[in-house]
């Protein structure tokens, strides 16, 4: 294989349509005789139906029909949950229309269906629903006594409680006896608030029964997966059902669900025998699109006086929301390997209980349980550095694995293959100017300057890949994490790569055809990627957990050389050699020895044709492969933050960011730069800006982009990003992953940074996002405490809630930061 | 579900003229259609893309006489007469990129691709007005606008080649 494409930063190909407005999103796609749906929706976090009149809408102009709950109740089914954590995991059913029962504010309780989507718009107004309200639990301290519950029959909010302990699985100590044990032990309760994924692309789904099959397009991740789920959920036969990923407008894991809005447009759609379309409105979306986070983690860390770390314990409060979505229960589970993250602890204990409250279903966002590990482990970093007077970089430097360790088996059952946290720190710190930016934070700090600069440190490991289909069945996830591909020559050469990842904005298309041009020989434009339609690519499991390269490229690398092997037959036969004797090296097979040879393209038209072909071979180079990796891949990386805070106002200022990952060979550095860049905002922004906000009766405050602030360019700075390289060795294009890293490593450096520059203040906790009015009333607190206050529990609810003249006078409670 | 027999009444439409991207286009329209949709729906350019609805994340971004304008707040009935450009109308007449479109995927300016007409007909306007911004200026021209993806970064590094591929092409 001559390498020419893989490392260099192709342009991409599927730009050219982004850029002109040639898209096909979901609601583009307009249908003869289509129908548009709109939906009622609870405006009540918990309450039970007692009636709903829809007189009124189905006589409305346009109307073509009315669902309640009612109407579908036989059909419709149990939203699916793929990920039952335990075997006695309690879960409500979660019906697509709420036939009686509704959970948290924004649930679908009916929807009209009309000719246009303005005529549906105008009729729910007209449907008339009489709710009683029950009391709501939104809490999770609370949701853990079970005084109020999120769903009465359920008896309990407590979905399901995992444990890991280190010395139960035989890789460490027991964490108790360790931590007693420890001269220094840190307690510490961090809280994770609640995330909306917020993709740019509203959800948009469009089903058109007409036909023997039922194609449903949809801004989905996972089209595979839906197709499956639907076919379960509604008793349909699975090869009735035809799903279409078009062009999907990001995803961050909200997209990688199945919803009740698909269902019901699929129900919709066979009730009236006329293709439905169904777009949310931004506000539906940030309601009733499922949340991300959402946890309270109290650890306990154990130190000795050297700043050792001796062991952790976790213990963790999970949101689930008003009910379990597709990976609901699995994603603060994803975090429980993490937690130890690069560090080597002789003792370490995972508890996760998993409860139930009146708020939108959660479920996987960016990062999905690795980001909460990483931050509560980084954080913890930096408070035992401070404790210890010690330097955080020198403090993970005494306790992380090195390089000449890998491969590592972690307390947590995981084999690290590879990693140098040595190289990418010193890179990060040369980049930074760790140095010379610590003595001006330490000179701006004895001076007493208003404005108060601190060092934020993250550095952070995490698995991804997902996934080896056994680890994902010892975990009890219902399906596995291979990944398929097909490569194809076509009669003229070109060749056809289908892949059964569902890329909404990563680039495979671009990056597939980088692998496939130097695996095989032929020119970049001459490939073609398919994906995201079940009829074009019949096998896969979509994208997500930054899977698609390391599962999914190498199921293409895997199709690609058996290609090869096929045309090495045919190229042996028709040059009259043995296969052993034919060399294959940029797309043409010749004779060892001898300047007689075939290009690829010869050989695809002769096996085309089929004229002169050996006995018994099938006439087809078309190969399949399906890749199961052996283990996850563990892209990892030092993160540095200088953050100034205005001590008079609140107000942080992200002055410079440095970044060095490694996530092992590269194919397009373009694409993983601004995967990097995009990962590093979502983190920054769950630090200081982003918050679903509920009020006490469980409605979403931040119910639109006005007050649910996704950042903007203004907001930021720009960063310095760089690699280094230590090649995954356990899949063969020495890849690890890159979509989440920005996201998983960014929280806690900024976190951290904030609370560098004003430790000395007497602030030992912001719970995020760290506003500018939350950093100020923590400077007040701390300034009346003094210095050496307490072991800091952060305020529980939202603290911007009891604010006083602020939210008095009718202003949203996150409305400080515009 | 109950099936709806009575005759739907028909809104009162009304009668306007736009020219998009320099053609014509006469549209009946009821007073409350948003241009956003009568340029999705009614005229079928879906290249404008609707984020919000409700003003804040600039996806679906025009330009009316030449002037950015979110489309989802602007009645289509207090658009008649005006000049509308999308996202379409940014290409050369011979079919090739504009510079804003050349310098976002010369940059890798965009990822999923949806908030990506608001912000190219965005900085259309805003070099227009000015053609050689600083990397700050860069940053605010496009401070408006929401993208989930980038990260901002290549954005920004798309105005800076905009202004570069506008200043090649029309020399001083």
């Amino acid at each position: 294989m001559t390498v020419t494409e893989i490392g260099s930063p192709r342009r991409r190909k599927e730009d050219q349509r982004l850029i002109t407005g040639r898209t096909r999103y979901t609601d583009n796609i307009v249908l003869p005789g289509m129908l548009h749906l709109a939906m009622v929706r609870s405006p009540f976090a918990h309450a039970t139906i007692t009636a709903i009149d829809t007189h009124d809408a189905t006589s409305s102009p346009g109307v073509v029909a009315v669902l309640t709950g009612r109407d579908v109740a036989d059909e419709q089914g149990s939203l699916p949950c793929a990920w039952p954590i335990t075997p006695d995991q309690k879960a409500p059913p979660h019906p697509a229309i709420a036939v009686d029962h509704v959970a948290f504010a924004g649930e679908v309780v009916a929807c009209v269906i009309a000719r246009s989507a303005a005529e549906a718009r105008d009729a729910i107004e007209l449907i008339d629903i009489d709710y009683d309200e029950l009391p709501v639990v939104l809490d999770l301290e609370e949701a853990l006594t079970d005084a109020t519950l999120a769903h009465p029959d359920l008896g309990t909010n407590k979905s399901a409680t995992w444990v890991f302990d280190s010395a139960e699985a035989g890789t460490g100590d027991d964490v108790a006896q360790v931590l007693a044990a420890s001269e220094l032990v840190l307690e510490r309760t961090y809280l994770q608030q609640r995330l909306i994924p917020a993709f740019m692309e509203p959800r948009s789904t469009v089903v058109d029964p007409t036909g023997e099959q039922i194609t449903m397009w949809s801004a989905t991740q996972v089209p595979h997966l839906l197709r499956l789920m639907l076919a379960l959920t509604l008793s349909i036969p699975e090869g009735k059902v035809r799903v279409v990923a078009p062009d999907v407008g990001g995803g961050f894991g909200g997209k990688l669900q199945v919803t009740p809005e698909e269902v019901i447009t699929m129900l919709a759609a066979r009730r009236t025998g006329k293709p439905c379309k169904y777009t949310e409105t931004r506000s539906e979306s940030l309601m009733a699109a499922h949340h991300g986070r959402g946890q309270v983690q109290r650890l306990k860390l154990g130190a000795t006086r050297e700043g050792i770390v001796t062991g952790l314990s976790v213990d963790l409060l999970a949101d689930m929301g008003a009910y379990l979505g597709l990976v609901t229960p699995g994603v603060p589970i994803l975090g429980a390997f993490m937690y130890n993250s690069i560090y080597k602890f002789a003792a370490y204990r995972f508890s996760c209980t998993n409860l139930f409250t009146n708020k939108a279903w959660t479920d996987a966002y960016r990062g999905a349980g690795r980001p909460e590990a990483t931050f509560a482990i980084e954080r913890l970093m930096d408070d035992l550095a401070h404790e210890l007077d010690m330097d955080p970089v020198e403090l993970r430097r005494k306790n992380w694995i090195k390089h000449e360790e890998f491969p590592f088996s972690t307390i947590a059952c995981l084999e690290y293959d590879s990693g140098n946290y040595e190289a990418a720190t010193d890179r990060a710190l040369e980049l930074f100017g760790y140095d010379d930016l610590c003595a001006e934070r330490d000179r701006r700090r004895a001076a007493g300057d208003r404005v108060q600069l601190g060092i934020g440190v993250s550095t952070f490991t995490e698995m991804c890949g997902l996934a080896p289909s056994r680890v994902l069945g010892a975990l009890s996830y219902a399906a596995g994490g291979w990944e398929h591909a097909q490569v194809r020559v076509l009669p003229t050469g070109a060749v056809e790569v289908v892949t059964g990842v569902s890329g909404h904005g990563q680039g495979h298309e671009t990056a597939w055809s980088q692998i496939v041009a130097d695996r095989l020989g032929v020119p970049f434009d001459s490939i073609e990627v398919l994906h995201g339609d079940t009829q074009t690519s019949q096998k896969g499991l979509d994208t997500y957990g930054s899977r698609s390269l390391v599962v999914g490229g190498m199921a293409v690398v895997a199709a690609a050389d058996k290609v090869i092997e096929k045309a090495r037959t045919v190229a042996a036969h028709l040059l009259e050699a043995s296969t052993d004797d034919i060399e294959f090296a940029e797309g043409r097979f010749s004779v060892r020895g001898t300047d007689q040879g075939l290009a690829l393209g010869e050989i695809a038209f002769a096996t085309f044709s089929a004229h002169n072909l050996p006995d018994g071979f099938e006439p087809s180079l078309d190969s399949d492969a399906t890749f199961d990796p052996e283990n996850f891949s563990f892209p990892h990386g030092t993160h540095l933050a200088a953050m100034e805070v205005d001590t008079e106002t609140g107000e942080v200022t992200l002055r410079k960011y440095v970044c060095v990952d490694d996530i092992g060979n590269v194919i397009n550095p373009m694409i993983v730069d601004g995967q990097v860049h995009g990962g590093l905002v979502q983190g920054i922004a769950q630090a200081l800006f982003e918050e679903a906000v509920h009020d006490e009766s469980g409605t979403l405050v931040s119910g639109s982009f006005v007050d649910y602030l996704v950042p903007s360019a203004a907001d930021l700075p720009s960063f310095t990003t760089d690699r280094t390289v230590t090649p995954s060795t356990t899949n063969a294009l020495g890849v690890k992953g890159v979509g989440e890293a920005g996201t998983i490593a960014s929280t806690p450096a900024i976190v951290n940074g904030v609370l560098d520059a004003i430790r000395h203040l007497g602030v030992q906790d912001i719970a995020m996002p760290c506003s500018p009015h939350r950093v100020w009333k923590a400077l007040q607190d701390g300034a009346s405490k003094g210095l050496g206050a307490e072991e800091p529990v952060p305020d529980r609810v939202a603290p911007e809630q009891d604010a006083g003249p602020m939210n008095s006078s009718g202003n949203l409670p996150t409305g400080d930061f515009q | 579900m109950t099936e709806q027999t009575t005759e739907a009444v028909a809104e009162e439409l009304h009668d306007v003229r736009l020219t998009v991207n320099g053609a014509s286009y006469d549209v009946r329209v009821p007073a409350r259609r948003l241009l956003s949709d009568a340029l999705r729906h009614d005229i079928g350019l879906t290249g404008t893309h609707v984020g919000c609805e409700h003003g804040v994340c600039g996806a679906c971004t025009i330009l009316l006489d030449g002037a950015p304008t979110r489309s989802c707040l602007l009645l289509t009935v207090s658009a008649d007469g005006r000049e509308v450009t999308t996202v379409e109308g940014l290409t050369e007449r011979d079919g090739s990129l504009g510079p804003v479109q050349q310098a976002f995927k010369d940059c890798h300016g965009l990822q999923c691709g949806f908030c990506t007409p608001g912000f190219l007909t965005t900085i259309t306007a805003g070099l227009r007005d000015n053609p050689d911004p600083s990397e700050a200026e860069a940053r605010d021209m496009i401070g408006g606008n929401l993208c989930r993806c980038t990260g901002y970064a290549n954005i920004v590094a798309a105005v800076l080649r905009a202004a570069e591929l506008g200043a090649e092409a029309e020399p001083a």
